[in-house]
């Protein structure tokens, strides 16, 4: 191609060579795998004590507060995205949707994988098909979850597909299919991504007295979903700063040329999200009288999320976007995703208990941590050898004008 | 549509389904009946009675053949410390101040009338029995503690430390031993009768009756009455002078139970009942949201239409007016120099047009996809 971009052959299917040459990055990815493995050894042999500092007060700690809670409101970029374009018809977006829906399919999948760590018995995972709990917050989380990432997978598949279409020819053949359903999909996505987005803040419904005032709200499954496509918008800003850094040798012309259009667009719409999601959060504070509570310890947290990491980047995004100014942009895309992150940990670890003794609360042990740490490792490396063979941020020369 | 209108499609999405949480929330209050099992049984545990001999904790732990813990039974050093439920403690005793007295009260699995843990229960392990006990049954149970997340007095316990078959564990009421006709193992060994088993509907009338019969001994109030929907096993506290200042005359309600440990913030209804708004709410976001962004497609397709059609008009009336110029000034052209000239005037304009066209096609075919 045009901007050597490395395309696998039929007879050269892999370009595995990136992942063994000694840079920085690959070893501390190798470092962070291979203690890893040995922690996830213990944790499935010893159990979840020996690894974890969980404990009966503190059943969710970081496993599901980062990898899952996170995790989900994270991957949301893929709904965002195709949203976006396909929906609302903003084909300039049109390079953005596989490297979102890549992610987001990625981000799934090892929400997944890290539930198991979490679950006493991670291999009863589908018996809520068998023993519907259908009065759970939780049966509606799995069910919709489950179903998305089905529908991910499908929409994810067209890459892989023209991957290996020389060698395996009948995948073209699911590839037309999946591409004539693209909307049909859109749509059962963003559906789903609104139930389990939000429903994984009412999780939490059932649980007043443990909760914070100041973070338990009868309207948590809005401004979690709400939340969701903030974060959903500033993650493709945010990992397309680490693509354009590390894998910029794998986007073509087209990518190139879109992809700051694509940041100043996001950023306008994820800048009015934080400003309706700021108001919400401000709405819910007075209505409930919460505003005692902010001269506290708590409140100064609650400020300093609201404040800090809604506000703050709704402006940043704001100005970013009017200046056309790449830089301002990122930093409020930072920023965003670190509120969200801030915001999940508070409800369920940092708020959560809030009435125990310290003695009883929770930090998480550094095996806690390293498997956390291990399971984002895990998707960029997986994200990586998806570059290095698919094309997501390229488009394949044999399907150029199926786009 | 431009990006003001994704945004304001966006918004009212979010109003609607906070409008159907609302709805959903009433409409699910209404299909409660209550009580479940008027039969049901219940205990009474009677603070003022219980002298903290740890006697209940080894009925517990012998009618349970659970494993003898580290500090035997007979040793009450262990009431120095706060202790909770472990997976082989299904009850305990903590030792209270109370107007600097020592008030004791026995912690164990209250047996909700309408269980928060049945309710959070993804895989149906947990159970409320006609006779009044909240079962679990670790058959089917993933794992996935969300019981205990949902549990208001935090009564489950889980085996962390096994790694092939933990489960959640907790107090069982002596489900088998109540179809032997036999008392639960803690109430059985209890020398002070502070723990009474009888019908749920007979305790809460032993209970006003020993209020009313001892003035001033008792707080007025039944534990689990009503409290999170009302539970199986009830507390009495003993009164105690309130710490009230005059600010908060009404801040220091039920003082007695909360320095006994008890959450009086619970509310009246199920636990259960504040995930059913959310819930309910599912449904409708199925059935609206594919309308809603349908909706939005059928648009975007139909603006997408419209441009294309207008652009082409555009297109093809500057195209037709170059072709008249064209041909006038060929005319002209031929009136007055000749037919030769005219038809080569006429080729080379052709041609430039050709060229040009065709860039523009290029360039245009580029941005449009699909």
């Amino acid at each position: 191609m045009a901007h050597g971009i490395l395309i696998p052959a039929k007879d050269k299917l892999f370009n595995l060579g990136e992942f063994f040459t000694f840079t920085k990055g690959n070893i501390l990815t190798a470092f962070i795998l291979a203690g890893g493995l040995i922690i996830t050894l213990v944790r499935f042999t010893q159990g979840i004590g020996s690894v974890a500092n969980l404990s009966d007060v503190q059943p969710w700690g970081m496993w599901i507060g980062f990898d899952l809670l996170c995790g989900v409101a994270l991957a949301a970029g893929g709904y965002f995205t195709t949203v976006a374009c396909y929906v609302m018809g903003m084909k300039h977006f049109h390079s953005a949707v596989r490297p979102a829906v890549t992610t987001a399919f990625l981000g799934y999948a090892f929400v997944v994988v890290a539930l198991l760590y979490d679950l006493g018995h991670w291999w009863r995972l589908p018996y809520m098909f068998f023993f519907p709990g259908t009065t759970s917050v939780l049966f509606e989380v799995g069910l919709c979850v489950a179903t998305y990432l089905t529908v991910l997978f499908v929409e994810f598949s067209v890459a892989p597909c023209e991957w290996l279409a020389e060698k395996f020819p009948f995948l073209l053949k699911w590839r037309a299919l999946v591409n004539r359903t693209t909307i049909i999909l859109t749509i059962f996505g963003v559906t789903l991504s609104t139930l389990h987005q939000s429903s994984l803040g009412s999780l939490f419904l059932i649980a007043p007295g443990k909760l914070h005032p100041l973070w338990y709200s009868p309207f948590i499954p809005m401004f979690f979903f709400v939340s969701s496509m903030a974060a959903g918008g500033s993650m493709v800003i945010f990992e397309g700063m680490f693509a354009h850094k590390s894998v910029h040798h794998y986007m073509d012309a087209t990518h190139l040329k879109e992809a700051d259009e694509v940041v100043f667009s996001f950023s306008k719409a994820v800048s009015f999200i934080l400003f309706a999601y700021f108001m919400i959060k401000l709405t819910d504070l007075l209505v409930q009288a919460n505003t005692p509570y902010l001269c506290s310890g708590y409140g100064v947290l609650w400020l300093v999320e609201v404040l800090g990491f809604i506000l703050l980047p709704a402006f940043l995004y704001a100005k970013g976007a009017r200046e056309r100014n790449l830089k301002i942009c990122r930093f409020a895309a930072a920023a965003t995703v670190l509120g969200i992150v801030l915001n999940r940990f508070n409800v369920c670890m940092i708020a959560y208990n809030y009435a125990l003794p310290s003695a009883e609360r929770y930090f998480p042990s550094i095996w806690e941590i390293w498997i956390s740490c291990f399971v984002v490792t895990m998707i960029v490396t997986a994200y990586r050898f998806i570059v290095y063979h698919m094309p997501v941020l390229y488009e394949h020369p044999n399907f150029k004008d199926a786009h | 549509m431009n990006r003001r209108k994704f945004l304001t499609i966006l918004g009212s999405a979010g109003a609607a389904s906070a409008l159907g949480t609302a709805g959903a929330a009433k409409a699910a209050g209404g299909t409660h009946t209550w009580p479940y099992y008027e039969n049901s049984y219940g205990v009474l545990h009677d603070t003022t009675r219980c002298i903290g001999c740890r006697r209940c904790e080894e009925g517990c732990n012998k009618a349970n053949g659970l494993p003898r813990p580290d500090k035997p039974f007979d040793d009450l050093s262990a009431l120095d410390e706060r202790r909770r439920m472990t997976p082989t403690a299904w009850t305990v005793v903590n030792k209270y101040e109370l107007d600097d007295k020592p008030v004791f009260r026995k912690l164990q699995c209250f047996h909700c009338n309408d269980p928060a843990c049945a309710s959070a229960c993804f895989a149906k392990c947990f159970q409320k029995q006609p006779d009044g006990s909240v079962t679990y049954d670790g058959s089917q149970c993933v794992g996935c503690r969300y019981c205990m997340v949902a549990c208001p007095f935090y009564v489950p316990s889980f085996e962390y430390n096994d790694a092939w078959d933990p489960l959640v564990q907790k107090c069982t009421f002596c489900e088998p031993r109540l179809k032997e006709g036999k008392l639960p193992g803690c109430v059985d060994a209890c020398p002070m009768d502070a723990l009474t088993f009888g019908r749920r509907s007979d305790l809460i009338k032993v209970a006003r009756a020993r209020i009313k019969a001892n003035p001033g001994k008792y707080a007025d109030y039944i534990y689990g009455e009503w409290d999170a929907g009302g539970t199986a096993w009830m507390v009495l506290a003993p009164s105690a002078s309130a710490v009230a200042d005059e600010k908060h005359p009404l801040a220091e309600t039920g003082h007695e139970f909360k320095a006994l440990g008890l959450d009086t913030h619970l509310g009246n209804r199920p636990m259960g009942e504040l995930t059913a708004g959310a819930l309910g709410a599912v449904p409708m976001i199925v059935a609206f949201w594919p309308v809603l962004f349908g909706g939005a497609y059928a648009i975007s397709k139909r603006r997408d239409a419209l441009h294309k059609a207008e652009t082409e008009a555009v297109i093809k009336e500057a195209r037709d007016d170059m072709a008249n110029a064209m041909d006038a000034a060929v005319r002209k052209i031929a009136e007055t120099q000749g037919p030769g000239v005219a038809d080569t005037a006429r080729q080379a304009m052709a041609e430039v047009l050709k060229t040009r066209e065709e860039a523009c096609a290029n360039c245009g075919h580029h941005g449009e996809d699909k």
